[in-house]
């Protein structure tokens, strides 16, 4: 392969591991600013990842290619109602949000594959005949080089992915709620003091989270594995966290990382097909986002700092 | 009410709603709960190799719980069991079947590799939150990962290219015929002795000696330790090594006792996150633990009866620890509900 083939092949499968990542740590993004750590994005990502599937898989016969947004649509809902759990349990019941997130995790894993042995009787489903596909965007495939590496085999929901981030950086940094989640997320008593609902913000944070967390895993799931298992979703959720300490709890920084970890996650997996790639052991690229985030946390690659209460229930009156 | 029948009644609770709430799960999915319960018993008591066989699923449960319940006395999060453990059963599998050396030697210096390994993994997360200041809760998730992948590339590379390393030698391993002769041929194995010492060891260290209370000072207040002249700094370092030795064990227990070999695996064991259930439900006490490893390894391993005997999934128990873990971490509501409820009784 020449360098300009490997680029035309890098990108775009980059992009598409990337997508369901962009999704999920936006949402990680809007949760952490609120100062919930939601460490179970995993699990709902399992659980978006499912009913997409499930969804899919029941309706696709009647509405054929469309499906795929019936089913993205069902994961957010499906992933707000699930994150509803940790909001719950860490606005309301002041439990610690890292056991809490745990058993989100657990309790998503678990619950998905039982009700797939309930619904299918084995052990995972069918594949689905109408997955998310790639198409060509008309015009802008024609730019030269830009239009072949970006739009000659994309997506529509990387195409949404961007929008999303971008989207979610107007809202935390351009708008009065946008200002409230970040005040909650580092002072919330100065916060509670000014006369923002803190519950309220968080609790609205989390359930964004959910939902976005849902769409990232029914998107995994419509464009990579095609089907669902319990070995679906092995880490992603994880990976989006990553993506959201490593891009500095910053919406279009969370995105960039999740881009980077595309392409690691590519290099991992097709790289044997790729000269002097090949030459590196799969592990290194395996385990690269992983090392990545823990040097960027210690100061090697630009300090991270977190959201001052995040992980901290807010009690009022307690200082 | 007192504090300590509090602290006791709010895990009790919780299994029970736990179990409440998941025969309702099993009503609604159309199977039949007193089936399911009934075929989850035989499945933990129903004869000797069940018996065995739960112990065995109870064995490695204890050190994981440990190693997190050592962690939160001292003020430290562990969700990094699962890695610390994944490299404690590498190199417990490779000593146990490289080294030629007699039963004495063997198989304590196999034991001993899963701890230096597990104690190394944990003295990254100790060392990154103390010198560098990065969170130990995200600095082991990461390490997970490298470990499940680290790990399987060595184990590739080990036997070239297969998926699993040689069996332990017979000098090495953890079985006992006489285990297994009295348990139906189940795979019990002596390690059960092991993790109960280390249970009298975590108590020892807390309780006994000087060590461990500036750990639990360094857990409670680090400013108030730092001023009594406390490094908090090394005790961070030290508290991590030492329930990565924990966790090591634990990962030991399944190299030389349960599967007598390490294998290249698709994704975590989920002991590790178990044994964050483990130390929550034994409120961080050593004694807890074992309560906490007894009643969570005895309904993982009799789970498995139950796709059999009763038609049902066996992911509904994992359902079932996970809403115990879940209304445990929400005990604040379950001890406000118990004062409003004690002070009532008084008032009248």
């Amino acid at each position: 392969m020449s360098g300009l083939e490997i680029l035309y092949f890098i990108i775009p499968s980059a992009i598409l591991y990337a997508t369901p990542l962009i999704f999920t740590a936006i949402g990680g993004v809007f949760s952490e600013r609120s100062g919930v750590v939601n460490i179970g994005l995993e699990g709902i990502m399992v659980v978006g990842a499912f009913v997409g599937i499930y969804v899919n898989l029941e309706y696709g016969a009647a509405m054929g290619a469309s499906v795929i947004w019936l089913a993205i649509l069902a994961a957010l809902v499906a992933g707000a109602i699930f994150s509803l759990l940790l909001a719950v349990a860490a606005v309301s019941f002041r439990a610690d949000q890292t056991v809490t997130g745990v058993a989100l995790n657990m309790l998503g894993a678990a619950l998905t594959i039982f009700l797939v042995k309930l619904i299918y009787q084995k052990g995972q489903t069918d594949m689905i005949a109408n997955p998310i596909r790639r198409f060509e965007v008309p015009y802008l495939s024609d730019i030269p080089f830009f239009g072949r590496l970006l739009f000659h085999d994309v997506y529509s929901t990387s195409i949404l992915a961007f929008a999303v981030a971008i989207l979610a950086w107007f809202v935390i940094y351009k708008t009065p709620f946008g200002l409230r989640l970040r005040a909650v997320g580092e002072h919330p008593m100065a916060a509670d003091t000014m006369g923002v609902n803190v519950a309220k913000m968080r609790y609205i944070a989390v359930l964004i989270s959910g939902a976005l967390g849902g769409i990232g895993g029914a998107v995994y799931a419509q464009t990579i594995t095609l089907d669902f298992s319990a070995s679906t979703i092995a880490g992603q959720g994880f990976m989006a966290i990553a993506a959201v300490i490593f891009g500095k709890w910053h919406p279009i920084g969370a995105l960039g990382a999740a881009l980077f970890f595309g392409v690691a996650q590519t290099l991992s997996i097709a790289g044997n097909q790729i000269p002097v790639i090949q030459d590196i052991p799969a592990v290194y690229l395996q385990i690269l986002p992983y090392v990545l985030t823990i040097l960027a946390l210690a100061g090697f690659i630009g300090k991270a700092i977190a959201p001052k209460a995040s992980g901290t229930p807010y009690i009022k009156g307690k200082r | 009410m007192s504090n300590r029948v509090v602290n006791i009644l709010v895990p009790v609770i919780s299994i029970i709603v736990g179990l409440l709430v998941g025969a309702v799960v099993m009503l609604v999915s159309g199977y039949d709960p007193v089936k399911g319960y009934i075929a989850l018993w035989n499945g933990i008591f129903g004869d000797s190799y069940s018996i065995g066989n739960t112990i065995r699923q109870i064995t490695p449960y204890i050190l994981a719980g440990l190693a997190v319940a050592f962690a939160f006395r001292t003020g430290l999060f562990n969700i990094g069991v699962e890695g610390q453990l994944l490299m404690g059963w590498l190199a417990a599998a490779w000593v146990g079947y490289a080294v030629e050396l007699p039963r004495i030697i063997h198989l304590p210096l196999a034991i001993l590799a899963a701890a230096v390994a597990g104690a190394f993994w944990a003295f990254l997360v100790g060392f990154l939150k103390a010198r560098l200041n990065v969170h130990e809760v995200i600095s082991s998730i990461m390490l997970n990962y490298t470990a499940l992948y680290v790990t399987n590339a060595v184990i590739k590379s080990l036997s070239d290219g297969g998926f699993k390393t040689e069996t332990v030698l017979p000098s090495a391993t953890l079985r006992a015929q006489w285990l297994r002769d009295m348990t139906d041929n189940s795979s019990l194995h002596l390690g059960i002795i092991l993790s109960l010492l280390m249970v009298l060891v975590m108590w020892f260290i807390l309780e006994k000696t000087t060590r461990g209370y500036e750990l639990k000072a360094v857990g409670f207040n680090q400013n108030a330790a730092e001023y009594a002249g406390m490094s908090v700094k090394k005790n961070i370092i030290l508290a991590m090594t030492i329930s990565g030795v924990f966790a090591g064990l634990a990962g030991a227990m399944e190299a030389l006792g349960t599967f007598q070999n390490a294998s290249i695996k698709a994704g975590f064991t989920g002991v590790g996150f178990d044994g964050i259930a483990v130390a929550l439900l034994g409120a961080n006490t050593p004694l807890g633990v074992v309560f906490g490893a007894t009643l969570f390894g005895s309904l993982k391993y009799g789970a498995l009866n139950m796709p059999n005997a009763a038609g049902i999934p066996e992911e509904m128990v994992s359902i079932i620890i996970a809403l115990i873990i879940f209304f445990v971490a929400c005990g604040y509501v379950i001890r406000l509900g118990l004062q409003k409820f004690g002070s009532k009784k008084e008032g009248n």
